[in-house]
């Protein structure tokens, strides 16, 4: 069994469709790449997955455990940064983390926030409050709360946008080691992430599904991406 | 790192204890929580001793300084309590805590208990004075710690009742300002001038059923030195009614 299957979900916020009979699976190893223009349901999607919100139909099992049926369980296998990286801006960035591996009851809690402050290479801001830190810092402290348990299923809604070039690198680096071992999904507006980072598209639109392939047939759709996408979400 | 296939699932003990410890904190990470303390203090001591006439009442008791009590927590637990849910939402952490390994019960319990217990550190703070009115008069320590623990239980109420209004909004000035008016409402049921208004519109029993659902009312034995079923059903019934439907709202997102 896949380590994501979701199947025929459904959201709709009043009379908005937000996301329209989404089904697909990721295997470990993978790092799928999730595409589509504003508003199309990418966020949602992930919000579903993540157990955040619930579907109006359909399931989503991470890990072998049903979201809405077994929640607890699911969210344990599941690292998850939201859109714009929230954390508790008061906290340091140390006791942020302190905070989520305590949370998440990890054992020897400061080994784990030791291990990610260095491989989030965060080591040197960590006594800074959060609300202190530049985009970049505060983005790498979203994903490190996502990776501090080191999950089988990641899951980090935009997690380069606003970076400079060198922090997006820095951040790719980071993901490209670990992605061997889990599920990722990573959504993005940057194209030639797709090239960088993925090894497979799914490009949503309007809450459906336009596009489910490798990366490798999806660089085949053409030379200029940016057409390639105009066209799938027309 | 080592990938572990089988993260663990919480023992719900370290979650609460997690939460609790992070809110409690949280509030003397900010010079607010050194203001509230004091605002707090300032007021429960001279309300006491100018309004409320301490001494020449002529009895060294507390039943002066706990009178006002009502009033202080029907102000400053909404204050304390605008923050447990609203500023999850502002910050947008709450998509955060929820999606950790918690249940929101558990989130819940932590957060409310770390806000009541801020509330209760406040109200320790006063117990020199107390002594103090106690060693100048005929002391009764029983007295005192009825009325302690009525105050503190009275704080869980009003509590109860911010957690609602935090649950429903991203502003914290919004969750302070209808706590505030919620809490407001019980502090006026059982106070003079609503009194008599009430006397004007309805038959005796039913101002004394109606006075009943106040705070004062619920607090006055307590000072008295007792500890009652009654009332201690009440302030607990608020406080965990409040949690209750707070948890409920936020839950269903
Ligand atoms: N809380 C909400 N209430 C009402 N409508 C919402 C809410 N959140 C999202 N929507 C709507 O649902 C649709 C999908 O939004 P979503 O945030 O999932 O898109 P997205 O693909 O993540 O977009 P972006 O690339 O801009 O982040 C949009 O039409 C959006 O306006
Ligand atoms: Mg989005």
């Amino acid at each position: 069994m896949a380590l994501i299957e979701v199947s025929h979900l459904e959201k709709s916020y009043g009379a908005i469709r937000a996301v329209k009979n989404v089904s697909f699976s990721v295997d470990r190893g993978e790092v799928v790449g999730f595409l589509g223009p504003n508003g199309a349901g990418k966020s949602t999607t992930m919000k579903l997955l993540t157990g955040y919100l619930r579907p109006d139909a359909g399931t989503a099992v991470v890990a072998g455990f049903d979201v809405v049926e077994n929640p607890v369980a699911a969210k344990a296998h599941l690292g998850y940064s939201p859109e714009g990286a929230p954390a508790y801006g008061e906290m340091t960035v140390r006791e942020f983390l302190r905070f989520a591996a305590e949370l998440r009851g990890l054992t020897d809690p400061a080994q784990r926030v030791a291990d990610t402050l260095k491989l989030c290479r965060l080591e040197e801001v960590a006594g800074q409050s959060v609300d202190t830190l530049s985009k970049g810092y505060r983005m790498r402290v979203g994903f490190a709360q996502a990776v501090i348990h080191d999950p089988a299923v990641l899951i980090l809604d935009e997690p380069t946008d606003g970076l400079d070039p060198n922090q997006k690198f820095e951040v790719r680096r980071i993901l490209k080691d670990m992605a061997a071992r889990k599920a990722v999904i990573v959504s993005t507006h940057i194209l030639e992430e797709i090239a960088e980072l993925c090894t497979r598209v799914i490009v949503i639109a309007q809450g459906e599904v336009r596009c489910d392939e490798s990366k490798e047939r999806f660089l085949q759709r053409g030379d200029d991406l940016n057409q390639v996408f105009r066209k799938l979400t027309a | 790192m080592t990938h572990n296939p089988d993260s663990p699932t919480p023992r719900p003990g370290a979650a609460f204890w997690a939460v609790l410890r992070r809110e409690f904190a949280g509030y003397f990470r900010t010079p607010l929580a050194y203001v509230f303390l004091a605002v707090f203090n300032a007021f429960a001591i001279s309300l006491a001793f100018f309004v409320g006439n301490i001494y020449e009442a002529g009895v060294a008791s507390l039943d002066r300084f706990f009178l006002y009590h009502p009033w202080l927590w029907a102000f400053l637990a909404p204050a304390a309590g605008a923050r447990l849910w609203a500023e999850e939402r502002r910050q947008g952490t709450i998509e955060l805590l929820l999606t950790w390994p918690v249940t929101v019960w558990q989130a819940a319990l932590g957060k409310f208990f770390a806000a009541w217990l801020f509330l209760g550190s406040a109200l320790l703070i006063t117990l020199p004075m107390a002594f103090t009115v106690c060693y100048l008069g005929d002391p009764d320590v029983g007295v005192i710690v009825s009325g302690y623990v009525g105050s503190f239980l009275c704080a869980g109420a009003c509590l109860g009742i911010a957690a609602i209004a935090s649950a429903l909004t991203r502003s914290q000035v919004i969750a302070f300002v209808t706590g505030f008016l919620a809490c407001f409402v019980l502090v006026l049921v059982g106070y003079g001038v609503f009194d008599e208004l009430l006397s004007g519109a309805f038959a005796t029993g039913t101002v004394e059923e109606i006075r009943r659902l106040g705070l004062w009312r619920n607090l006055e034995p307590f000072t008295l030195g007792l500890i009652d079923l009654r009332p201690t059903a009440y302030f607990l019934t608020v406080a965990f009614a409040g949690l209750g439907l707070s948890t409920l709202i936020v839950e269903r997102r």
